[in-house]
């Protein structure tokens, strides 16, 4: 039946006189049997006119294919096919593919699927593949993950194609740690709405009356278009509110019909993409910015922590440009690129000591406020406890509070702030920083300048703290996540790198030993801590990084990639040059700690956390799984001196445009 | 990195414990009980057994295989390791996100082995002597 188009059954609805049921029929909607009466007239025009390069030449029934078992000869009641009826050059496909292009989008990310059959071919075909370009994967999780990465490294979405139903059941837990994350993902699912019109079998299993329900509660917005007029308000709609902070993602769902069918000449005469203008991100009430600079600047011990506060490098720019005015600590959370890690105000790794003697502290987009300054113990009594002093003062900025679901617990413990601005913290800190130079006075720079002096040496001692703890173990093997950490930095620093994701949990050894100073150079991570992020994420965001030359890197987790290996077909297929280093400890490390625990707890079996959480007997072949799908691959690798030739070889092919992996057993963290 | 969601519960106070040095993670131990008062300064012990248990026993899970520690999840336990009547204190009831190993579970004499073990661990190297951490 998949041979079947939607135009065998319009005609074969004609025959049937099924035609003539207009009572669903609205003007210019895109009512199936209008489309019937209307394609014939369409059909009729285009028979003398000029046929567009690369669009399809008219057939006969016979020639233009269809099951092996349909019958030669129509059946007496069929009508003789025309071959107006029958075929058509501009299908609603089209449009939809003039919609994406106005909107900018370079990619399009999918595995193939018949509910969007018709778009897919517009934008193979009419599109001519580019602009967005169609990136085949394995997998809906990784089409989505994929869109995660790039949009930010890219700061804008890319788009994803899903079948309504199985497609985006696949997706979900990947658009889950996005709308966690904060980040656009621009979601196109196909579907049949008409049920006189599916094909018997498959197509009724996919399809179904509310795909986005299944969704909606971890997206921002979803629309069913109705008519192509409508597809397009909603594709501009759905961008424009996908790109407002906080920003999700969005799905737009696409009727079967609405791609396949032919536009009819008074659609025709609506279609029309609507101008894009995005919002401007909302700034924090000026009488919030006023008070908020007067703590800081009044405060004896200030700190600013950041999560996923800098959404472009303007964010970590005027950032820096806060501290240096306070000359005040940056905890940096990671959630994007906020700090560079060697500037002299990063106290990132004193966090918790900084935040008990602070009087005054600035979350900028935190996703935990709560958890930065509380305590939690995990033992057979749950307990908390405030860390911060009393009179502490707290002051939030973040979109979050603009938009809150209450299904899903991403939103953690209620933070008993002193200030809290609803607004986009990037926006506001150009206010918040011309307000503190206002209120500093030559005393409070003079003080200012003393911490700023003792901030530096706390950052370089830091650093020099690192690297006498990265000795530790340097030697060992399994190889420890210090001597990978340094092995691999030792190669990428004289590139021009960005570190595009990080599964598994090397002990943040990146972060303490690397110099990072550009925006693009890390990415945050998941959102949503659903396992599976990583290589998708890093594949994205390394097509992402590819016009720029950069060089991708990742430290990639063996249950991480187990998930969807098939990403790294994609990224063989695509030509997406990637670095990654298997943090292979072959395990899910955090579930035995998890069971390690609960052992523990229960006084019984602490020698059995192993059952159900490691990924041994066998030990998985990495790099032989890699080289089945076309990738550069190498390992495992166990010895520490192995490794620094093998990062320089595996650097050659990424340079060549190839991904490459190194298959490295790692200690645990 | 960046603190993973999935852990936070072991992470958020466990950071706590990798910031602080065995020294000041002792200094929040609980005053010694009568039978860690009893025990010997240092023990003898197995280190070649205790380093199997440290591994069976799961100890490796968060200080890693070579006691050396990590960040994210527990502080380095070697080559010098804290007064064995603290360390003993400390893995019997701890006070922070460690869980807590008690006698039904892991003897004093395992635990000597394990303590033996950590004394054995090498020293590294003067990290200015490793051109990769200079």
């Amino acid at each position: 039946m998949d041979a079947l188009s939607y135009a065998d059954l319009s005609a074969e609805g004609v025959a049937e006189g099924r035609g003539k049921d207009t009572t669903m029929a609205k003007q210019g909607s895109v009512d199936r049997r209008n489309f019937l009466k209307s394609a014939a007239v369409t059909g009729a025009a285009l028979v003398g006119g000029a046929t567009p390069a690369g669009a399809q030449t008219p057939a006969s029934p016979q020639a233009a294919g269809g099951p092996a078992t349909a019958p030669v000869a129509p059946r007496e009641a069929d009508p003789v096919a025309d071959l107006e009826v029958i075929t058509t050059d501009r299908p609603g496909g089209d449009f939809m593919v003039d919609a994406l292009k106005a909107l900018n989008f370079e990619y399009i990310a999918a595995n193939p699927g018949s509910s969007f059959r018709g778009i897919h071919e517009s934008i193979i075909n009419y599109g001519g593949n580019t602009a967005p370009e169609f990136i085949t994967c394995c997998h809906e999780e990784s089409s989505v993950a994929m869109a995660h990465g790039y949009a930010k490294v890219e700061g804008k979405p890319m788009a994803v194609l899903v079948h309504g139903t199985v497609g985006l059941q696949h997706a979900a837990m990947a658009i889950y740690n996005a709308y966690c994350d904060r980040t656009p993902v621009y979601l196109l699912a196909g579907n049949s709405l008409d049920a006189t019109m599916r094909r018997p079998g498959v197509e009724w299993a996919h399809s179904v009356q509310d795909a986005a329900a299944m969704v909606r509660d971890y997206i921002k917005w979803d629309d069913l278009p109705f008519s192509l007029p409508h597809f397009a308000e909603s594709a501009v709609r759905a961008y424009k509110i996908a790109m407002t902070p906080p920003m999700m993602p969005v799905l737009v769902v696409l009727d079967g019909g609405l791609q396949e069918d032919p536009i009819t000449p008074e659609v025709q005469a609506r279609l029309r993409v609507p101008k894009l203008t995005l919002t401007s991100p909302p700034q924090g009430d000026s009488g919030a910015v006023a008070e908020t600079a007067r703590l800081l600047v009044n405060a004896q011990n200030p700190v600013i922590v950041a999560d996923r506060a800098a959404r472009t490098p303007a964010g970590m720019a005027r950032l820096i440009e806060l501290a240096e005015t306070l000359q005040a600590p940056v905890i940096d959370q990671g959630g994007r690129m906020n700090f560079p890690t060697r500037h002299p105000l990063n106290q990132s790794g004193s966090g918790r000591q900084l935040i008990a003697n602070a009087d005054v502290i600035l979350g900028l987009e935190l996703t935990d406020f709560w958890g930065t300054v509380d305590a939690f113990r995990d033992s057979l009594v749950r307990s908390s406890r405030s860390i911060v002093k009393p009179g502490t003062k707290l002051v939030s900025i973040t979109s979050g509070d603009l938009y809150t679901k209450g299904n899903y617990q991403d939103f953690q413990r209620y933070p008993e702030v002193d200030i809290a601005m609803a607004a986009d913290a990037e926006a506001t800190l150009p206010a918040l920083i011309e307000a503190c130079k206002r209120a500093i006075t030559a005393d409070r720079r003079r003080l200012f300048d003393e911490r700023g002096k003792k901030l530096a040496e706390a950052n370089l001692a830091a650093l020099e703290r690192a690297r006498a703890e990265a000795a530790y173990a340097w030697d060992a093997s399994p190889i420890s996540t210090a001597r990978m950490s340094a092995e691999l930095w030792a190669q990428i620093k004289n590139e021009d790198w960005a570190y595009v994701s990080e599964s598994g949990n090397p002990s943040g050894w990146p972060m303490r030993l690397w110099d990072f100073s550009k925006h693009y150079q890390w990415i945050g991570d998941s959102g949503g801590a659903g396992v599976g992020y990583g290589a998708p994420a890093a594949v994205g965001a390394a097509l992402a990084n590819k016009k720029h030359g950069r060089l991708s890197v990742t430290i990639q987790g063996d249950g991480d990639f187990m998930y969807a290996p098939g990403v790294w077909w994609t990224a063989a297929h695509h030509r997406i040059p990637l670095l990654a280093l298997m943090h292979n400890n072959r395990a899910y490390h955090q579930e035995v700690m998890h069971l390690q625990r609960m052992s523990a707890r229960h006084t019984r079996g602490i020698t059995r956390a192993h059952i159900g959480t490691t990924i041994e007997d066998p030990n998985i072949d990495f790099a032989k799984i890699a080289q089945g799908m076309g990738v550069h691959a190498q390992g495992p690798i166990t010895n520490p001196a192995d490794l620094g030739p093998a990062i320089k070889r595996a650097i050659e092919a990424v340079k060549r445009g190839e991904p490459s992996l190194i298959d490295v057993v790692t200690q645990p963290r | 990195m960046r603190k993973h969601a999935v852990v936070a519960t072991l992470l958020i106070a466990g950071m706590a414990v990798g910031a602080r040095t065995a020294a000041q993670t002792t200094a929040q131990a609980p005053a010694p009980t009568a039978a860690a008062q009893a025990a010997p300064a240092v023990p003898p012990g197995n280190a070649v057994n205790g380093r199997k248990l440290f591994v069976s026993f799961g100890c490796y899970q968060c200080h890693g295989y070579e006691a050396q520690g990590s960040s994210a999840t527990g502080p380095r336990l070697g080559p010098r390791p804290i007064p064995f009547a603290n360390f003993l204190r400390y893995v019997r009831r701890p006070t922070n996100q460690m869980p807590p190993f008690t006698a039904k579970v892991m003897s004093d004499a395992e635990l000597a082995d394990v303590y033996a073990f950590l004394r054995s661990l090498p020293v590294p190297a003067d990290v200015a002597s490793i051109p990769l951490l200079k």
